[in-house]
């Protein structure tokens, strides 16, 4: 079994590579497709702007191997960037994305105590039981850092939700494909419980 | 809800904390790894390592603490002390921390602020600043440097605000004056920052007692509170301080 990670430029990889070899996963980590072979599970993380990281998965064709990815049945977890950009569109400067859950990105809207970006420690909780979230409690804190959020198309994909100002989307999934606003490799013993559910599915 | 963040700072001299002879007894004292595994594992939020070594034949030493402490803590944590270039920053980021602090350096030269924000994203970069009351300063506050040692001509408010109009993504406000008393943050310039900025503030300096933090949360708005010496030399432990936010209604993470 191995897992690879997308390396887009979007951000630092490291941690979540870290995580990975604590996990005693086997891993490679790509900055093209063509390294991709034979991999049988995907990490699409990222932190950054969606509009030029959507312009370097265009360029170096990760764009069609991740939507050919999610349709292969073949588990994928998104982080961060990464679940932003599985979806259809971003209103992140008007950027169209992989569309590979149905919904937009919204960013969350100035309000007087309401600092953006959302940074630090949020209760996460699970709507439905998605065997990802096995033996995480429901509320438990992760850690997240970001300015937009996903606002699903459809109402059945969302599996966690998280209060600021408001409840929005932390998690989404359909079929072998699920995606986090949060960060598991930075969400302490939970996280690293959630990414090894993971790579259970 | 956003939980308000507990930080714990160590200090790092040529690889080695420089507080913490009280601290578990099953923890080298004085390796930063392992103290900041043992807090890893009582439930802190944060961690934020200031080299104060920061000489650049030194660097090797921090970035292998950097890397080690990155393999074993999955949580975020910064590090500042002597980052002058967008190089320095990326070196430490790539040996795996979540974040860079520049103090100093930013007053010295702010366009870091920027060029560091435009090539690792804002939430990279932390503002470090060291205010002292001054009634002279336009907002009362004044920035020092050089920890403390040196005056600047800078308004604490008007650097705030300075330094998220160019990419912080965060601000670590010390209050010089409350610094090391143990008698609690000082509250007026904590809310009055955090108040003027759109991005994180963390307070720091003048911790000694759960109380405090209660009330800079409280009163002063912060979204964390940075704690040293409460911790390393055993009084409390993060344990204890969140339980007793938690039963004071400040929503904080709760670990099992």
């Amino acid at each position: 079994m191995k897992t690879g990670i997308v390396d887009y430029k979007a951000g630092n990889l490291r941690s979540v590579e870290l995580a990975l070899k604590y996990l005693a996963v086997d891993y490679v980590v790509a900055d093209a497709p063509g390294l991709l072979e034979g991999v049988d599970r995907l990490i699409f993380p990222g932190v950054g702007e969606a509009n030029s990281a959507m312009r370097v998965l265009e360029a170096t064709g990760f764009d069609a191997y991740i939507r050919d990815f999610a349709a292969s049945g073949k588990p994928l977890l998104g982080i961060c960037l990464g679940c932003q950009i599985l979806m259809n569109a971003s209103d992140e400067r008007d950027t169209r994305c992989l569309g590979v859950f149905p919904g937009e990105v919204r960013r969350f809207p100035a309000r007087p105590g309401l600092k953006v970006p959302h940074m630090g420690w949020n209760q996460v909780y699970q709507r439905g039981r998605h065997p990802v979230f096995e033996g995480i409690p429901d509320g438990a804190s992760f850690y997240f850092v970001h300015s937009y959020y996903v606002e699903p198309g459809a109402a059945d994909i969302e599996i966690a939700s998280t209060d600021y100002g408001g409840f929005f989307t932390s998690g989404v999934a359909r079929d072998n494909v699920v995606a986090f606003q949060f960060h598991p490799e930075k969400s302490g013993e939970l996280g690293l419980k959630l990414l090894a559910n993971f790579f259970r599915l | 809800m956003l939980q308000k963040r507990v930080i714990i700072c160590l200090d790092v001299r040529e690889g080695k904390t420089t507080k913490g002879i009280k601290f578990k007894g099953n923890v080298d004292l004085g390796d930063p790894v392992e103290m900041a595994r043992a807090y890893y594992e009582d439930g802190v939020d944060e961690l934020v390592f200031y080299d104060i070594t920061a000489s650049a034949e030194k660097r090797g030493i921090m970035i292998d603490v950097v890397r080690r402490v990155a393999e074993q803590i999955f949580i975020p944590f910064s590090v500042g002390g002597g980052l002058g270039s967008v190089e320095d920053m990326r070196e430490v980021l790539l040996a795996g921390a979540e974040k860079i602090s520049v103090n100093t350096q930013a007053v010295s030269n702010p366009g870091i602020i920027d060029s560091g924000a435009a090539l690792f994203g804002n939430q990279c970069i932390v503002l470090g600043m060291d205010v002292a009351r001054d009634v002279s300063s336009a907002s009362g506050y004044r920035v020092y440097t050089h920890g403390g040692r040196t005056r600047t001509q800078l308004d604490a408010l008007q650097w705030a605000r300075e330094a998220e109009q160019r990419g912080a993504g965060e601000i670590v406000l010390n209050s010089i004056d409350a610094d090391g008393t143990k008698e609690g943050y000082e509250l007026n310039v904590t809310r009055m920052i955090s108040e003027a900025v759109g991005i994180p503030v963390v307070a720091s300096g003048g911790a000694g007692e759960p109380e405090h933090l209660a009330r800079v949360f409280r009163e002063g708005n912060a979204d964390a509170a940075l704690i040293a010496s409460m911790v390393h030399y055993g009084k409390y432990t993060v344990a204890q301080i969140k339980s007793f936010l938690a039963a004071r209604g400040i929503p904080v993470r709760t670990t099992v």
